[in-house]
């Protein structure tokens, strides 16, 4: 499969700040990404760079094997056939819902418009606010109404700036659902941007994690979680404690609580002193076991606890335990250590 | 002793609200009714003579200066909030400047400028010996180059703002959906910014209604000058009534046009779009910018507000004396008492309106601050007639009491002309000062009454302080209004109030520019404070 979108070595500065440093990814034909980072990381600048709003100081956007931008010239923004959806919706207050979804279809025949409009309209379930105009719809609405605009012209690319930021916890749960289910029964590749972790693994094929416009690393959530490759990503991603270790083989590491070995070699030198990451789902709870650890902290989430337990040395570590197992704080506890993926850091 | 029954605390307010929407109502009902019952007599004499003449040139004014400040207050204002040009910081500010002269003094001036006898066509007939070429200014396009000149302003201002906070946004998402720069425009940014360029065309041509003191130089025939002649010329009051209730259906189909216009829709900016980068302009599209914005600049501003600080300068010997002195002493003193008239009024409605929030009090509240789109002329008329009626009823009860000969008691007294003011610029006042009211918010109130402050004391100690700039502000904008105001004083000032205003009406019909250039430069820097006020407000 060809890389639908290559974003090859970008830089891009506002005066003298820089806001994108020498990134690169690429995305392939049908695939959902996602770009995840704080506020100021540069993930809104990449948008609009591939949205060809901002020139690029360094580098090369390619899409579909095309150039789109480099640093000597930019395909004008109008001609590049990406849709996006804005961060505000950007509806138009003037028009009707039909008329903004038809808003980019002037070039064709009114029938066909119509027809388009309508596939729309049903795609995204609002067949009956057609007629309404943007301001007599719920956040949730508008924001369909804008990703039917966008998806109308049948984009190559999609672009989505931060797409559920305005809408409420719930609703932005099962919106981003929603708009995954539309793209993929669609077919279009998209990019998001986003500083929620869970929207991005709920929408994503690809997330990126970036971080002073640089990109950290891009890949699956799976990979993100269980195999981030920095200490920033690992504590950007997920809960997890990072805890001290030894090198003790290719493949192996000693923790104060035993010895672990992985499937992939580590890369260190033995002897080496490493922090080892820890996620709650490791450390399962075990009233066998002969390794103890006191109930520290607890949170209760109703479907599990999130225990913080304290290992003998002091160490607090965090452990994801079934809802049933209701423990004091004060408590010893069994515990035991389930490491598929050994992570690890060297020590700083 | 047996009390009266006390008015509740709502009642209260419910009164005042009453009373002060009779401002504008009862000149209103004093009007209107001529629409519907026309004096035969004059009515045929109208219909003969002026009436299609005076909608005739209303129509053309409006149709003028309507394309014209929409052409280069729209043009400017996208420049300006959208592109980066050289000297884009100083246009932004300096393009309000026409604020600050009044539309009679930019008149006379520019008359001064490119009639036969100014500058212009005597350097055209010493250089080539001819100059009839030139159009003369004394025409319809005339008048409509200067009102439009005048009033452009608005709409730049509102519709900057407009594209300053969405404008480059709007070329994006058209980008977005597949259209260039050039389409974007016209079908996303300029519908969208529709409602504010709508709101600056309406004041545009409300003023242009409204205008006295330039359409009186020119000589155009216009319904405020006519309902001026009618009156002072003719002496009939009647047939000004007649003329002013014309004047009073045109504004009213204007306002009915854009409320309907406006339909459902509503237009609200929605979220919080990150400032945007400007596009900058480069070469011969800076250069364009640049020139363009420039020239108008000089018509507007900087070539008539010369022209009269030259005038100034060559008078200044023979104008400058006791009675200058006694114009623009009347001026500041009608002003300030006007000034504090309205703000006291105007922090009464916003408090009545907070204290008690029903539909027909907002409603009341409306009506009462209706009066700035009612001409002066019209309002003049209005409150003239029932206070002449007044008098006539009080000279009948006290007769005996009064001195013999007596003719007026309210008739010509400071108190009308106060009255009439109030009337006209209260929505001045009131908009500043309930934009204030609007910032405390309801928790501060609650939280100032849980610490135990109530009535007077939460007035002194939290209103006011935190009402104070919204205040100041009212106060600046209603008296330089004031000052700049020509009809209303000019019908119906006490005897000996002239002021500056009136002062330049008397010079000017006579044609002595040059003796009215020195009134007009003190109300010119006048009216500048209120413009550096507008821009510091913005940064």
């Amino acid at each position: 499969m060809s890389a639908l979108l290559e974003f090859s070595a970008v830089s891009h500065a506002y005066g003298a700040r820089r806001v994108i440093d020498s990134m690169s990814f690429s995305l392939q034909d049908g695939e959902i990404g996602c770009l995840l980072g704080g506020s100021g990381c540069g993930k809104t600048t990449v948008l609009r760079c591939i949205a060809g709003f901002e020139t690029l100081g360094e580098g090369e956007i390619r899409l579909s094997g095309r150039v789109l931008a480099d640093a000597a010239m930019a395909v004008p923004a109008h001609q590049r056939e990406i849709g996006m959806v804005f961060q505000d919706y950007a509806l138009f207050p003037h028009l009707t819902v039909e008329d903004n979804i038809g808003f980019g279809l002037s070039a064709l025949a009114r029938s066909e418009r119509k027809s388009r409009v309508a596939a729309m309209l049903a795609l995204v379930g609002l067949v009956s606010y057609a007629k309404n105009y943007p301001h007599e719809l719920s956040g949730g609405q508008q924001q369909r109404v804008a990703l039917a605009r966008a998806l109308a012209t049948r984009p190559r690319l999609l672009l989505l700036d931060e797409p559920f930021s305005n809408l409420d916890v719930d609703l932005r749960e099962r919106l981003s659902r929603e708009v995954r289910d539309i793209l993929k029964h669609e077919g279009v590749s998209a990019i998001l941007v986003t500083h929620d972790q869970h929207e991005a693994f709920a929408v994503a094929d690809k997330v990126g994690v970036m971080q002073g416009g640089a990109l950290l690393q891009w890949a699956t959530p799976y990979q993100l979680y269980h195999e981030p490759v920095s200490r920033y990503v690992a504590n950007f991603i997920g809960q997890g404690v990072l805890v001290p270790g030894k090198v003790s083989g290719p493949r192996c590491l000693t923790l104060e609580v035993g010895e672990f070995c992985g499937l992939l070699p580590l890369g260190f030198a033995g002897g080496d002193t490493v922090d080892v990451l820890l996620r709650p789902d490791d450390v399962v709870h075990d009233d066998a076991s002969e390794q103890t650890a006191v109930v520290v902290d607890k949170v209760f989430r109703g479907a599990d606890f999130h225990y913080t337990l304290a290992l003998p040395s002091g160490q607090h570590v965090l452990a994801q335990v079934g809802s049933h197992h209701n423990h004091a704080i004060g408590e010893s506890i069994g515990i035991r250590l389930e490491l598929d993926h050994l992570i690890a850091f060297k020590r700083e | 002793m047996p009390k009266l029954p006390a008015l509740s605390g709502l009642t209260r307010w419910r009164v005042l609200l009453l009373l002060l929407s009779l401002l504008t109502l009862l000149p209103l009902a004093v009007i209107i009714p001529a629409v519907f019952s026309p004096d035969p007599a004059i009515w045929s004499h109208l219909v003969d003579y002026l009436l299609p003449q005076l909608f005739l040139n209303s129509a053309y004014l409006m149709l003028g200066v309507g394309c014209g400040v929409l052409l280069i207050g729209v043009s400017l204002a996208w420049l300006v909030a959208v592109y980066d040009f050289p000297g884009r910081r100083f246009f932004n500010w300096a393009l309000m400047l026409p604020l600050a002269m009044p539309a009679y003094v930019m008149g006379f001036s520019q008359l001064g400028l490119f009639d036969y006898t100014g500058p212009l066509q005597s350097w055209l007939r010493a250089s080539w010996g001819d100059s009839s070429w030139v159009p003369s200014i004394r025409s319809t396009p005339g008048v409509i180059l200067v009102l439009t000149l005048a009033f452009y302003p608005y709409v730049y201002l509102l519709a900057r703002n407009a594209f300053a906070t969405q404008g480059r946004r709007a070329l994006e998402v058209g980008q977005s959906l597949g259209l260039s720069r050039v389409q974007g425009f016209w079908r996303v940014a300029l519908p969208m910014a529709r409602p504010w360029i709508m709101g600056g065309l309406m004041l545009a041509l409300m003023e242009t209604l409204a205008d006295f003191g330039t359409v009186s130089i020119f000589n155009y025939d216009a319904f405020t000058s006519a309902i001026y002649k009618a009156w002072f010329s003719f002496f009939s009051l009647d047939t000004a009534k007649q003329l002013a209730s014309m004047l009073v259906l045109i504004v009213f189909v204007l306002v009915v046009l854009e409320q309907r216009a406006r339909g459902r829709r509503a237009y609200t900016q929605s979220g919080r779009a990150a400032p945007l980068h400007r596009l900058p302009l480069q070469g011969g599209a800076a250069a364009l910018a640049v020139l363009f914005a420039s020239l108008v600049l000089l018509l507007a501003f900087v070539l008539p507000f010369g022209q009269i600080v030259w005038w100034s300068y060559q008078s200044l010997e023979a104008e400058l004396n006791g009675d200058l002195l006694s114009y623009s002493l009347h001026s500041v003193v009608l002003s300030a008492l006007a000034a504090l008239l309205v703000c006291a009024v105007a922090l009464l409605l916003s408090y009545a309106q907070r204290r008690a929030p029903s539909r027909v009090n907002q409603m009341l509240a409306r009506l009462a601050t209706m009066g700035y789109a009612v001409p002066g002329t019209v309002l003049a008329v209005g409150i003239f007639v029932p206070v002449a009626w007044l008098d006539n009823v009080l000279l009948g009860l006290f007769s005996s009491v009064l001195p013999q000969g007596t003719t007026a008691i309210l008739k010509g007294s400071l108190l009308v002309l106060l009255l009439a003011y109030l009337a006209r610029f209260l929505a001045v006042g009131h908009t500043s000062v309930d934009a204030a009211m609007h910032r405390i918010t309801r928790s501060q109130e609650e939280a100032a009454r849980n610490l135990g402050w109530f009535g007077w004391r939460l007035v002194t100690r939290l209103h006011l302080p935190l009402l104070r700039g919204g205040l100041m502000t009212a106060l600046l904008m209603v008296f330089v209004d004031v000052m700049k105001e020509m009809p209303i004083t000019l019908m119906t000032r006490p005897f000996g109030w002239d002021t500056l205003a009136v002062r330049i009406f008397t010079l000017t019909t006579e044609g002595e520019w040059e003796r009215a250039a020195l009134p007009a430069v003190a109300i010119v820097l006048a009216g500048l404070l209120p413009v550096i006020l507008l821009s510091k407000e913005e940064n």
